[in-house]
């Protein structure tokens, strides 16, 4: 609705490449509609800020629902490279399919100005510093979440 | 459709959200009442431009699809 700004607050807790998608997809969206987004980054998320996304990788331990090149037993999916082999597939699909990389939405995020915050709780237990993050991040705990979330029209925990 | 407009975004060929943030940025680019025409491949892109339009207050003039390519056409609010 013009004249009226809508805004979403999300909360983006894990590091692996599929779950990476869903928080910036729909706070780029989110920017391109005309909201105001606040995006919150906890845990395995905080990942998400760094400098350099290649530490986001998709695993395939675990997950029966990946496709494999060749028919493979769930054990076979610890080996060493697998972790590697799977997120390279997994990229380049998308890149044949035409879907943006992490990068270019999260560039479209930070150039509408997305309020990017960062959990100091988790900062401080993974080491985490300004340093390894993209300019612009701020830190916050949950009271600074609560307090963004509390008038936003919408709210999301990925 | 004949409509004549003021400036044509290709989005052939990608997939959400990429249109929709395409679309946004090429309106930027626009003054109010300029239409912008749009070809896309993807087929959420009808639902999407229909929501982008209600949410943004920019009119979606006409749609349609054509050979697997929906087409929209926009008008700047």
């Amino acid at each position: 609705m013009p004249g009226d700004t809508r805004k979403l607050a999300l909360i983006a807790t894990k590091g692996e490449l599929d779950m990476a998608y869903p928080p910036f997809i729909l706070a780029s969206t989110a920017v391109a509609m005309g909201y105001e987004v606040g995006m919150f980054f906890s845990f395995y998320g905080l990942h998400l800020l760094r400098k350099d996304l290649d530490c986001i990788k998709l695993s395939p331990i675990g997950n029966p629902a990946m496709p494999m090149p060749v028919p493979m037993p769930a054990l076979a999916t610890v080996l060493p490279g697998m972790e590697s082999m799977a997120t390279r597939m997994m990229k380049s699909q998308m890149g044949r399919k035409g879907i943006a990389s992490l990068e270019e939405l999260r560039t479209v995020c930070r150039q509408g100005g997305v309020r990017l915050i960062a959990c100091d709780m988790t900062m401080n237990m993974f080491d985490l510093s300004y340093e390894d993050f993209i300019d612009g991040v701020e830190v916050g705990g949950a009271a600074t979440f609560l307090d963004y979330a509390c008038d936003a029209d919408i709210q999301l925990f990925v | 459709m004949d409509i004549p407009f003021d400036a044509e975004l290709d989005a052939r060929g990608l997939l959400c959200p990429i249109p929709i943030l395409k679309t946004r940025f090429a309106l930027d680019e626009l003054s109010s009442g300029e239409v912008l025409k749009v070809l896309s491949t993807d087929a959420g892109s009808t639902r999407d431009m229909e929501a982008f339009a209600r949410q943004t207050g920019h009119e979606l003039l006409a749609s349609g699809v054509n050979d697997d390519v929906y087409v929209f056409y926009l008008r700047k609010a």
